[in-house]
Order: structure tokens, then C-alpha cells, then sequence
């Protein structure tokens, strides 16, 4: 068990150690980083005694490891365009995003593993297929189309929930959160269902297929065959062995909400990391890129961390220490 | 206990209902050994789903009575039915490996079961548990309970399996192939168990199975059926030493004894359309098959083959232990005779034909064909002639074949790989007449695997093997997964195709009375090691090994005489 997360461990470095280095590449080699820093009226002596200053004339091995020491130590650069560090940027930015992530995530868990079952169990059924339907449109949509949508129905028609931004939010030390105010929840729920959707629909699908092979298993046939009550045999039995490949896709999508969620949180003007990606990218403002880059990168890894260990605490066939 | 009357069970579909089972009628007195025996399709395991409940979507029951005591069960309603399940009658699957949750403790699967039939407080279950589980051979039941299935082994779960269908004490438990998937001793002890339970605690069983061996031993009363019907019917004695239908004889005949080599079998007559192997069909592919064995037969031959597989690793510091699959494993084969391998699963039989055929490395000793160095696995290069030499069959012909490939291309396949024949017209033609050697129709050809039964892709997988022209051929298991009667003529096929093309052939597999029939010479393996070696006739009349003896004695066999 400890060398398996041991093992883990050491590949994550890895894979944080290659990531760090396209980062830095983006940094280094998009652009000359003085010219982008320095106006046009900065003679070619300033721009000489810069480059010299910031390292830049240092050997490429210096750089990347001196690049990647900075990284280790939190000191993330400056902001081209704000002239802030963007350490801080990111940092204020994090829980807007996080927030957004996690509820988008919760409706799908909450709203698809149900409906996952109920679609199994009852194949034929009309609510199955009137779901089916539903979620294959669902999907069919793109997000911005659906976040539109519902700002125009619920926000601009109805008028019951506000069509941007955060709403109210609390400060918790350096988090601020909008967990804590009505006004936070409220401005929450749009763009997190809109996020949310296609993990949804997907976990249902995934949930349904795996939940169909899994009931047609000896297994279930046996338990079925001496009584166990089926309430019992739907969420004890099946439903747990139905979950080991699923938590797998969760977990790689639960990666993809938080490093994609630029589009909703465009639509919305939510003020977290994939807009000041976007206002990045726009600014060509290399140094935030580079970073948010790291920082998705480090979300993916500690998910997967997360899932290995989910696996093991599922299915007792992958803990190690055998008894025969 | 339990009648069953006129019993019909029809499957709807696009033409019509299919009709699986139909005016079936049987009944069991309380401890009774009911033994249902036929081949794949029989509709055996349909009439235990029916019995229980638990029919597969869409069939159902069109007519017939089930009584089981004083309740009409098909007078119940779903949840009738299902608080019947378990409480009275249960099940029990062929796969002890698949038929417990693997997610859940044994002791959870054990006290939910009886407390979904029981209102008993979960102490007094968990002894009976516990109780339970030692009456069936558990030893240190408390403790080994707390255990997930994957920790025991086949034959245990197995047992495990039998204290579930039997936690809550029904009157009947319908065995679906109980032992199928276990080793001979592993399925006597289980037989024994059964024996007894239905002894003792007076439960009634219905067996199903294929295997006439296991009916002749323990079962007190059998039905024959052949597709949905019933053939006969009687006390066991009765129908196994006196057969009265044609079929049942067929049946009986089709079984390879274990004491005494028979030259052919005599097969069942069949109505699945294979083609007879007459005279003029299949002679190009035999022409052609000559020619390449006129090279004459070669010999293989093992020194000292030992193969290790590493073992789990658990930390950075220790290296693990390797697991030794194959130890110090020595034999000759005579050119153009056939070695039987036999050996309980474990035993290494497997690994011996991947080395063999170079698809596993062995850690140390050596291989030879016809005399010159057979490298080992990944030092043997892709077009070491080897590789076209020795072909295999394997066990299981519905993944051995590509399904989405047509028998055309997958028997083409070795001739433009071995560049044997290069036009393809000339590769088509003698495709198809090799398939009329193997007794197939030659429309075979345009097909896929899925439009085949077991027999007759297993048949193809024959006909693969022979398209590489190989002087040895490997067969692992190849009959375990088909019926008697099928096994008979594929057996047939192989001893006609050895004999005419002096194939070295070795046999592979856990019956000891298919080997008997096949093998010029046998190796006993066990655990990796070799346990007997020598002529076949000697090793089956005079075992010297403990071990062979063992085998041979647990191995289910039918009386020549019939006390009635």
C-alpha cells in the first residue's frame, strides 16, 4: 500500500516536472519575453541590461531550473499586464473557480448517479426514454448555447436569478467564498448547472451501461436467486461494483470542469481562473498562461492521486496484503 | 416436494415465440439427487430458471404446473416470488469465481442472506454463519469469513457458495453445473458435499450438468433432454445401465472412458448441418497438407525448462519472490506421436504451451526442434521457422477466432503470412477444401465466427492450424469447452488428421479420459512439476506417482455393471 502511493507520488513529480517545462518553453520561446516587456522607447542598452538581470542569457538548463526553483518557492513571476504578481492573481481567482467546479460537480454526482440506476433498471421504461432523450440534447448543445439559454429564461425573462458574477460573497481568510450568502448561491446555480450538464450526462450514460453489465453478472444472479431484498441487492451489491470504472471518469472530467470551465465562466463573466486565462490570452500575457498551466496541471494529478486512492478503498482485490 | 408438469417455456422474438423448453415434466421427493443432464442448448439451465423464477427476459412459462409442496409458484406474484427465493429454493452457479461479490465481505454476503429470510438478531446469524461455513469444510470459519471472496480458492468458494444457497435452509437447491469449473478433486469433495447434504438435511437437488460422469456418481434420479424435449427419464441406474431411447445410448457412448483406450468414438447422429468428410472433398487440401509433412515429422524435446513470473511487488527495499510456474521441466516427443499433458489448473500445463510456441521467456534450460535450438521467447526473432512449425488450438473457440474477420480471411491469414501460397484464388480454393477436411460446408467460407457453433469453430481453429502446414501442433484444452458429442468428433477429427499427416501433436489437458484416448505418452504436471512421465497405457494401467493415482481414483467414472 505505501509503495503503491509512493509510486504514485514519484510519477506525479514527473508528470508536474514535464508540465513546468512547457510552461516554461511557453515563457522562454513565445515571443522574446524583453520585447513584450518593455515598450518601444527602451533603448537596446536597458533592454541588454534587462536581459542580463532577469537571467536570460543564463544556460537553458540555469533557466529551467532556476524557473522551476522560483515555482517551488511560490514565487510565480509578474503579470505583464498588471504588473501584479501573479501569484496573487491566481490565488484570488482559485476559489471563484474551485466553487464553480465543485457544485457543478455535486449536481452531476447528485442528479446522474440516480439517474444512471433508475435509466438501468428500467430500460423500457418512458421516463427512461424521455431521460435518454433529454440528456442526448443535453449534450448536443454546446455549453455557451445552454448558459445563454438560461441567463435569457431564468435571468432575463423570469428575472429570479442574477445572469453574472458571484453575487455575495464572505471572506474566510485568504478564500473568498459564496457559499456562506443566499446572494452567493443564487448567482451560483446557473452557471454551475451549466458546467455541469455534460458531466451529467455523461455520468448517467456511464452509470446506465455499467450498471446494465454489472446486473446480468453471476453475481447479482445468485443474489437475486436466494432473496436478498432488492433495494439491497440495486444499491449494495450493484451499485458499488458499478462504481469502480466510473469514479475513473469522474475523476479525469472532474479535471476537465476546472480547467475548462472558461467557456461558462465567460458566458457568466465569473470572475475565476478561466476568465483571467482568457483576458490572458488576449493580452498575450505569457507568465499568468504559463502558470495556470502548472496549476490545472497540479489539479489533474492530485485528482488522479484521489481516484488511485478511491480504487483501492472500493475494491478490496487491489489491496495488497493477501490473506491466502 | 417439488412437480413439474407439461412445463413449456417459449422465448418471443421477431419470428415468432421459440419454444426452449417444452412438455417438461419432473418431480423430486425431499433429499432426492435429481440429475438433468444434455448437451449446450438442451434447455437444462432454462428449466432451473423457470423452477425459480428467474427467467431470462423475454421467455416465459406458455404452460405446465410448478408445485413445490403445497404452493403453486406460478400463482405468485413478484414479491411472492422473490421472498420465495432464498427461503425455499436456491441456487447454486457453475462459476464460484464470478458467482459471489467480489466488493463484499463473505461474512455480509452470509448474515444479509439470512436476514433477508429471518428476523433473527445479527449475532444469532453470524453464528449460524459461522456454524454453517465449518459443516461445509471451512476451517477457522470466524476469522476466515471477515475475508473477501478473491482470498479462497475455487474449490472453497465453491463452498462458500453452497453455505449461501443453503443459509436459510430451503427444501431445494437447483445446482447449475456446480463442479464444471472446478479440478477433479476439488469437484469429488464437492460432489461428497452434496451427497451429503441431500443425506442429512434432506434437501432435494436438481443437477444440471453435461457431464454423465458426475450423474452416474451421485445422482439418485435423471431426466435426459435434447432440445426442450425429454428424452427419458428414471432412476439412475435404471437409465445410465439400460438406456431405452437411442440418444441416451449415443450419449453414453460419446463419453471417453476412463479405463480403456477405444479407437473412434461413435457419434450421436447430428442435425447441425457438418458436412461429411466423403471421399473427393477435402483431397486438394490434403494433397497440399502432404506435400509439406513429406518433409518428415519432427520431435521436441525440453531440457530443464524452468519459467518464473515475478511476484507482486509490495515494497521499494525487497525484491519480490518469484513465482515458479514451471520447474526443471524435462521431456522428449517422439516424431509423430502425441504426448498427453495432464494437470489440475495450476498445474502449468498453459505456461508449458506458451513457452513452447515462444510467447513467454523461460528463465533457464533449453528446447529443441528436430534436433536444432528452439530459442525462448523473446530471443526467438519473428521468422524463426519455428514460429511456422508449431501451431496451436486453443481452448475456448469463441475468442480465439477474430469476430470481426470472415473464416475466409482468418484462414487465409497463415498462407500469405508464411508466404505458402501467394495468389489469392489459389489461397480461397484451398481454404475451402481444407474446410471440407474438417468436415465443414464449404459456404463456411464467406461467414463469421459468430454464425458458428462451439464445435464447428473449434473445427475452423483445426483447419488454421493445419493452413500454416505445422509438423507440431499444440492443442490446450481443446475439448473442455465443448459437449460430449462434439468432443467425441472433434477427437475423431484430430486422430484422423494425425494419423494422415504424422502430425506431432501435443494434448493438453485436465480429463484424464480424453487424454487416455489421444496420447501416445503422458506428463503428469503438478504445481509446476513433474509429478509421472512414460507411455500412456502404463501410466493409466500402473501409476507409480501417489499423485496420478489420486487423479485417477477421484475422476467420476460410470459403472460397467448396473446393480438395480
Amino acid at each position: 500500500m505505501a509503495y503503491f502511493i509512493a509510486k504514485r507520488l514519484v510519477q506525479s513529480v514527473f508528470v508536474m516536472l514535464a508540465v513546468a517545462f512547457l510552461a516554461f518553453s511557453l515563457f522562454r520561446f513565445v515571443g522574446d519575453p524583453i520585447t513584450q516587456m518593455t515598450g518601444v522607447e527602451t533603448s537596446v542598452a536597458d533592454q541588454e541590461r534587462l536581459r542580463e538581470e532577469l537571467g536570460l542569457n543564463d544556460s537553458f538548463a540555469l533557466q529551467f531550473a532556476r524557473f522551476t526553483g522560483d515555482m517551488l518557492k511560490g514565487d510565480f513571476g509578474f503579470s505583464y499586464r498588471t504588473r501584479q504578481p501573479v501569484a496573487e492573481m491566481i490565488a484570488t481567482r482559485i476559489p471563484a473557480t474551485l466553487e464553480l467546479g465543485v457544485v457543478a460537480l455535486l449536481i452531476s454526482l447528485f442528479v446522474g448517479i440516480p439517474a444512471g440506476v433508475y435509466t438501468a433498471l428500467r430500460p423500457r421504461g418512458f421516463a427512461t426514454q424521455a431521460i435518454l432523450m433529454a440528456t442526448l440534447v443535453g449534450v448536443s448543445i454546446p455549453t455557451f448555447v445552454i448558459g445563454i439559454m438560461l441567463i435569457f429564461f431564468f435571468g432575463v425573462q423570469l428575472g429570479w436569478l442574477p445572469t453574472f458574477g458571484r453575487g455575495g460573497t464572505v471572506k474566510l481568510g485568504g478564500w473568498e467564498t459564496s457559499f456562506l450568502t443566499v446572494d452567493g448561491w443564487r448567482a451560483l446555480i446557473l452557471p454551475a448547472f451549466t458546467l455541469g450538464v455534460y458531466q451529467l450526462t455523461l455520468t448517467m450514460r456511464l452509470v446506465r451501461a455499467e450498471m446494465m453489465e454489472v446486473m446480468r453478472s453471476d453475481y447479482i444472479r445468485f443474489a437475486t436467486a436466494r432473496g436478498v431484498p432488492m433495494r439491497r441487492l440495486y444499491f449494495r451489491h450493484a451499485l458499488a461494483n458499478t462504481m469502480v470504472p466510473v469514479i475513473t471518469i469522474i475523476g479525469l472530467q472532474f479535471g476537465g470542469v476546472i480547467a475548462f470551465s472558461i467557456v461558462t465562466e465567460s458566458v457568466f463573466q465569473w470572475p475565476g481562473m478561466g476568465l483571467l486565462f482568457l483576458e490572458s490570452i488576449r493580452f498575450v500575457d505569457i507568465p499568468v498562461m504559463g502558470v495556470y498551466l502548472v496549476v490545472i496541471a497540479f489539479f489533474f494529478v492530485v485528482v488522479n492521486l484521489i481516484v488511485d486512492l478511491l480504487y483501492v478503498a472500493i475494491d478490496p482485490r487491489l489491496r495488497i496484503r493477501d490473506v491466502s | 416436494m417439488l412437480r413439474v408438469e407439461h412445463l413449456t417455456v417459449k422465448f418471443p422474438s421477431r419470428f415468432g415465440d421459440v419454444t426452449a423448453v417444452e412438455d417438461m415434466s419432473l418431480s423430486i421427493a425431499p433429499g432426492e439427487i435429481h440429475g438433468l443432464v444434455g448437451e449446450s442448448g438442451a434447455g437444462k439451465s432454462t428449466v432451473g430458471a423457470a423452477i425459480i423464477g428467474l427467467l431470462q427476459q423475454p421467455g416465459y412459462i406458455a404452460n405446465g404446473d410448478l408445485m413445490l409442496g403445497d404452493t403453486d409458484l406460478r400463482a405468485l406474484d413478484r414479491f411472492e416470488a422473490h421472498a420465495l427465493r432464498g427461503k425455499r429454493i436456491s441456487m447454486i452457479f457453475q462459476d464460484p469465481q464470478t458467482s459471489l461479490n467480489p466488493l463484499m465481505k463473505i461474512e455480509d454476503q452470509l448474515v444479509e442472506t439470512i436476514l433477508a429470510h429471518e428476523d433473527i438478531p445479527s449475532n444469532d446469524a453470524k453464528k449460524r454463519a459461522i456454524d454453517l461455513l465449518e459443516e461445509m469444510g471451512i476451517e477457522d470459519a470466524a476469522s476466515r469469513m471477515q475475508a473477501y471472496p478473491h482470498q479462497f480458492s475455487g474449490g472453497m468458494r465453491q463452498r462458500v457458495v453452497i453455505a449461501l444457497a443453503l443459509c436459510t435452509n430451503p427444501e431445494l437447491i437447483i445446482a447449475d453445473e456446480p463442479t464444471t469449473a472446478l479440478d477433479v478433486a476439488v469437484q469429488s469433495q464437492v460432489l461428497d458435499l452434496i451427497r451429503r447434504l441431500a443425506d442429512i438435511r434432506k434437501v432435494g437437488f436438481i443437477l444440471i450438468t453435461h457431464d454423465i460422469g458426475v450423474i452416474a456418481q451421485i445422482a439418485d434420479t435423471v431426466t435426459v433432454m435434447r432440445y426442450g424435449k425429454l428424452i427419458e427419464s428414471g432412476a439412475t441406474a435404471q437409465v445410465l445401465g439400460h438406456p431405452k431411447h437411442a440418444y441416451t445410448k449415443q450419449l453414453m457412448d460419446a463419453v471417453p472412458p476412463l479405463d480403456r483406450k477405444i479407437t473412434r468414438f461413435r457419434v450421436p447422429e447430428e442435425d447441425d448441418g457438418l458436412a461429411a468428410s466423403g471421399p473427393g472433398k477435402g483431397d486438394a487440401a490434403e494433397a497440399w497438407l502432404l506435400e509439406g509433412v513429406r518433409q518428415q515429422a519432427v520431435g521436441l524435446s525440453l531440457q530443464n525448462i524452468t519459467v518464473e513470473f515475478p511476484g507482486t511487488r509490495t515494497s521499494i527495499w525487497h525484491k519480490p519472490k518469484p513465482f515458479v510456474a514451471l520447474d526443471d521441466i524435462s521431456f522428449d516427443v517422439q516424431p509423430g506421436s502425441v504426448m498427453g499433458i495432464v494437470g489440475e489448473s495450476g498445474s502449468g500445463k498453459s505456461t508449458l504451451a506458451k513457452t513452447l510456441t515462444g510467447l513467454i521467456t523461460p528463465s533457464s534450460g533449453g528446447m529443441t526442434l528436430g534436433g536444432s535450438p528452439l530459442p525462448g521467447g523473446k530471443t526467438r526473432s519473428r521468422h524463426h521457422p519455428s514460429r511456422q512449425l508449431i501451431q496451436m488450438v486453443f481452448q475456448d473457440p469463441f475468442s480465439s477466432l477474430n469476430s470481426r474477420h470472415r473464416i475466409g480471411t482468418i484462414l487465409a491469414e497463415p498462407l500469405w503470412l508464411y508466404g505458402l501460397v501467394n495468389d489469392s484464388d489459389e489461397r480461397r480454393d484451398l481454404c475451402i477444401d481444407m474446410l471440407s477436411l474438417v468436415g465443414m460446408d464449404p459456404d463456411a467460407i464467406d461467414k463469421y465466427p459468430h454464425q458458428f457453433s462451439g464445435g464447428q469453430r473449434q473445427r475452423i481453429a483445426v483447419a488454421r492450424a493445419l493452413l500454416a502446414r505445422p509438423t507440431i501442433l499444440i492443442c490446450d484444452e481443446p475439448t473442455s469447452a465443448l459437449d460430449v458429442s462434439i468432443q467425441a468428433q472433434l477427437l475423431n477429427l484430430l486422430k484422423d488428421l494425425q494419423a494422415a499427416f504424422g502430425l506431432t501433436v501435443l494434448f493438453i489437458s485436465h480429463n484424464l479420459s480424453v487424454v487416455r484416448q489421444m496420447a501416445d505418452d503422458i506428463v503428469v504436471l503438478r504445481n509446476g512439476r513433474i509429478q509421472e512421465k512414460g507411455a500412456s497405457e502404463q501410466v493409466f494401467e500402473t501409476p507409480e506417482a501417489d499423485y496420478t493415482k489420486k487423479l485417477l481414483s477421484l475422476t467420476p467414472v460410470m459403472p460397467h455393471d448396473w446393480s438395480l
